[in-house]
C-alpha cells in the first residue's frame, strides 16, 4: 500500500514539527545547565535549568513515528520507550501538556509527576517508560483488551534495538503470537544502545529474523524512509486489525544527537553524524513531494512556520505554566 | 601517597588493582567498556585490562547478572554492574532468589563472591524509575550484604573489601556524590585517597562528627547534608554527632546505640522510603534498647514520604529530605519537651 497524497503530506508536516520540537528542546534544555552558572568545575549540570533530569531526543528516527502512526486512530494505543517525543507527537498527543509534563508544570500530562520519559496521554491511547523493554508487555494488554471487547483496535510498542535483548522482548513476542494479539512490534534500530553498538550486544544483524522463532511475520526496513515504513506498517496494521495476529517490524534509522544530551559521544566514530545527516528523511520526503506537485517553496515555507509556531506555543505555554505546590508531592499514589 | 579523588575514581581504582592482583575478578555490565560507566565507576579500566576483562553487556540484565552468580559459584569474582538500581526490577529473580539465596541453600556449601553495583539516589529531577535508593530493599531479604559509601576513601576500602568478600555484595553508591562532570555534587564525598590498597570491614560505623546533644544515623549522599546541616546546627548552639552506617548489612548497632545513650536524642536521616525500611529499622534497634537509652525526646524520622519520586523540581525536593529539613528535625528534637519519665526513675 502507498500512501495517499494526504498521508504523504501529513507525514512530511509531521516530521518537520517532530524535528523542530527536538531541536527546540536540544536548546533549551541547555539553559541554564552550563558554566559559569553551575557548581564550580562542572562542564554541564543535569539537575539545572527549566528542564531538568534526563533528555533523550529522537532528531533522526522520524520515519519510524510517522510511517507507524499514519495507519493508526485515536483508539489504537502506542507504547513508547524512553525516547517518546516522536511517538508522542505522531499520535497525536497534544503539544502543550507534554512540554508542560517536561518543565514539571501542573498543567503537564501528569501535572510535572513523570517528565520526558513518563508521557501518559489516556485521551490518546499513549504512554511511555523509562525501563527498556517495558513497552511490549503493556502494548500487548492493550491489544488483549481490543481483542477481548471485539474492537479492531491495535496497539503498537515503540522499542530500541538495544530492547530486544530483555526477556520482555521474547516473552511478548511468543504472548502475543500465541494469542494471535492485534499488536505491532517495532524496533527503532540506530545502531547504539547508549554506547554499546548493535554488533557487541546482538547475535544477529536483523532482529525482524527473529520474529519466524516466534511464528510471526519480521519485516526489516533497510531505510531511515517515511514511505518505506509506512508500507512495512501497512502490512502489519491490516493484519492486526483483520485478527491476523501480531508481526514484527524493525527499521534501519540514525540517531543524530547523543543518547542522551549532554552525551560526550566519545565511542562514535569522528563525523558519523554529519555523515547520517547527509541523508536526513525531512528533505528526501519534501523532494517526493515537489516531485508529486504537492509542494512548492511557498507552501514548504508556510508549512514549517506553522510547525515553528504550534511548538513555539508549546513552549511558551510550558514556561508560563505554574509549577505544582511542594505538597502535592503527596496526592496521586492512589486515586 | 595520598591525593584527592572523587567517589566515581576511588571506586575505579580500587576495582583496578584488585583486577591487577587477582585474574579472577572481571567486571560486566552495560556501558562499562568505552563510556567507563554512566557513573564512571569504570573509567578507564577497558584501556587497562580489555575488553575479555572489562565487558560491555547486551541489555539482558537477567541473564548477565545471573551469569554473574555462575561465574561466582565457579570461583571466579565478578562485580557486574546494574546501572541504576531503579532496574532491579527486571532481573530481581536472580538476585535475591539465587544471588542471596543460593549459599543457604547449599548448606554453606559454596561460595559465590560477586560484587553487585549500582547508581542510587535522586536529586537531579530524573523522575520515579531513575532516583531510587533501595538499598533498604536488598537488606531487608537475607543473604546480601549491602554497602552504602558516602565519600571516595570509603568507597576504595569498601570496594576492595567487597570484592575479596565470599558472600555477594551489594555495592550502591549515590550518583550525587561520584564527583561526576556533569552533575552537582557534594564536595565533601571527594576527599584524600591513599594509592596503596586498603580494605574497609564491613559492619563499622564511622562517626563522622562527634557532637553532644543529637545523634544523627545517616548513610550515602544524606552524610554530606548531614555534615553540612551540623554545620549550621553548630552555629545556633546544637552540638551534633553524626554516624555514617557504610553498610546496611551487616549493621552496626553498637556505634549507633553508644551514640544515642551519649546524646539521648535521634534523627535517622534517610533518602529510601519511609515505611517498612532502614529508619524504622534503625528506630528499632534504639526500641529493643530502652532499658539502656535514655531518650530525651521521641525517635524522628527522615525519609521520602512513601511516594514515588516526582519528577518536578519542587515536588522532588519536597519528598527528599534537604539540609534544612535535617536542621529543622534536629532542632525540633533539642526543643523538645523532656519525657516525663526518665530512665533512673524507671529503674529505680
Ligand atoms: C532495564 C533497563 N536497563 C537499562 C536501562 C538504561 N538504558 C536506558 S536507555 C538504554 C539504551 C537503550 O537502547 P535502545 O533500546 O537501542 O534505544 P535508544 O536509546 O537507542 O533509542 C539503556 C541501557 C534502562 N533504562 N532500563
Ligand atoms: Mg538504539
Amino acid at each position: 500500500m502507498t500512501p495517499s497524497n494526504a498521508q504523504l503530506l501529513w507525514m512530511y508536516q509531521t516530521m518537520v514539527e517532530i524535528r523542530d520540537y527536538e531541536e527546540t528542546m536540544a536548546k533549551v534544555y541547555l539553559e541554564g545547565k552550563l558554566p559559569p552558572n553551575v557548581q564550580k568545575g562542572l562542564a554541564f549540570d543535569i539537575g539545572a535549568g527549566p528542564v531538568p533530569g534526563e533528555m533523550h531526543l529522537a532528531a533522526g528516527q522520524e520515519p519510524v513515528a510517522v510511517g507507524v502512526c499514519a495507519h493508526l486512530r485515536i483508539d489504537d494505543t502506542v507504547v513508547g520507550a524512553h525516547r517518546p517525543h516522536h511517538f508522542a507527537i505522531a499520535k497525536g498527543v497534544p503539544l502543550n501538556e507534554m512540554t508542560a509534563e517536561m518543565f514539571g508544570k501542573d498543567t503537564g500530562l501528569g501535572r510535572g509527576k513523570g517528565g520526558h520519559m513518563h508521557l501518559f496521554d489516556p485521551a490518546h491511547k499513549f504512554s511511555c517508560s523509562g525501563i527498556v523493554g517495558a513497552s511490549m508487555p503493556p502494548a500487548c494488554g492493550a491489544a488483549l483488551a481490543a481483542k477481548k471487547r471485539g474492537t479492531d483496535a491495535v496497539a503498537v510498542a515503540f522499542f530500541g534495538e538495544g530492547a530486544t535483548n530483555q526477556g520482555a522482548f521474547h516473552e511478548s513476542m511468543n504472548l502475543a503470537a500465541l494469542w494471535k494479539l492485534p499488536v505491532i512490534f517495532v524496533c527503532e534500530d540506530n545502531k547504539y544502545a547508549i554506547s554499546v553498538e548493535k554488533s557487541v550486544s546482538t547475535s544477529i544483524e536483523w532482529n525482524s529474523d527473529r520474529a519466524v522463532a516466534y511464528g510471526m511475520p519480521g519485516i526489516g526496513v533497510a531505510e531511515n524512509d517515511a514511505v518505506a515504513v509506512f508500507k512495512a506498517a501497512a502490512t502489519a496494521v491490516a493484519r492486526a486489525r483483520s485478527g491476523a495476529g501480531p508481526t514484527l517490524i524493525e527499521v534501519k534509522t540514525d540517531r543524530y544527537l547523543g543518547h542522551f544530551q549532554g552525551d560526550p559521544e566519545t565511542y562514535r566514530p569522528k563525523g558519523e553524524t554529519a555523515t547520517l545527516r547527509k541523508n536526513d528523511p525531512i528533505p528526501r520526503l519534501g523532494a517526493q513531494l515537489r516531485e508529486l506537485g504537492l509542494l512548492d517553496d511557498d507552501a514548504d515555507k508556510a508549512l514549517r512556520k506553522a510547525a515553528r509556531d504550534r511548538v513555539a506555543a508549546a513552549y511558551d505555554f510550558a514556561r508560563k505554566s505554574p509549577y505544582p505546590k511542594p505538597e502535592d508531592a503527596l496526592l496521586h499514589v492512589f486515586i | 601517597m595520598t591525593r584527592k579523588l572523587t567517589m566515581a575514581q576511588a571506586v575505579s581504582e580500587a576495582i583496578a588493582q584488585e583486577m591487577s592482583r587477582d585474574p579472577e575478578v572481571f567486571v560486566m555490565g552495560e556501558d562499562v567498556g568505552k563510556y567507563g560507566g554512566i557513573f564512571s565507576a569504570t573509567s578507564g579500566l577497558l584501556d587497562k585490562f580489555g575488553k575479555d576483562r572489562i565487558m560491555d553487556t547486551p541489555i539482558s540484565e537477567t541473564a548477565f547478572i545471573g551469569a554473574g552468580i555462575g561465574a561466582a559459584a565457579d570461583g571466579m569474582r565478578p562485580i557486574v554492574e546494574l546501572m541504576f538500581v531503579d532496574f532491579f526490577g527486571v532481573c530481581m529473580d536472580m538476585i535475591y532468589n539465587h544471588m542471596a539465596k543460593n549459599i543457604y541453600m547449599a548448606g554453606g556449601n559454596i561460595r559465590l563472591p560477586m560484587v553487585l553495583m549500582a547508581g542510587i539516589g535522586g536529586g537531579y529531577n530524573d523522575a520515579a524509575q531513575h532516583s531510587q535508593c533501595l538499598y533498604a530493599t536488598f537488606a531487608h531479604m537475607p543473604g546480601m550484604k549491602v554497602v552504602v559509601p558516602s565519600n571516595a576513601y570509603d568507597a576504595k576500602g569498601l570496594m576492595m573489601q567487597a570484592i575479596r568478600d565470599d558472600n555477594p555484595v551489594v555495592f550502591l553508591f549515590h550518583k550525587g556524590i561520584m564527583g561526576l562532570s556533569w552533575m552537582s555534587y557534594f564536595e565533601g564525598s571527594t576527599n584524600e585517597v591513599p594509592e596503596a590498597p586498603y580494605t574497609i570491614p564491613f559492619g563499622e560505623a564511622r562517626i563522622v562528627r562527634e557532637g553532644a546533644d543529637v545523634t544523627i544515623v545517616t548513610l550515602s549522599q544524606m552524610v554530606q547534608k548531614a555534615v553540612l546541616a551540623a554545620e549550621e546546627l553548630a552555629a545556633a548552639g546544637i552540638s551534633v554527632e553524626i554516624v555514617d552506617l557504610r553498610t546496611v548489612v551487616p549493621l552496626d548497632k553498637d556505634t549507633i546505640l553508644r551514640s544515642v545513650r551519649k546524646t539521648g536524642r535521634l534523627l535517622i536521616a534517610d533518602e529510601d522510603y519511609l515505611s517498612y525500611g532502614l529508619s524504622g529499622e534503625i528506630a528499632a534497634v534504639i526500641a529493643e534498647n530502652l532499658d539502656s537509652v535514655a531518650l530525651k525526646a521521641p525517635i524522628r524520622r527522615l525519609a521520602v514520604p512513601d511516594v514515588p519520586i516526582p519528577f518536578s523540581r519542587p515536588l522532588e525536593q519536597f519528598v527528599i529530605p534537604q539540609v534544612s529539613a535535617i536542621v529543622a528535625a534536629a532542632r525540633a528534637l533539642v526543643a523538645a519537651p523532656q519525657p516525663a519519665i526518665s530512665l533512673e526513675e524507671t529503674h529505680a
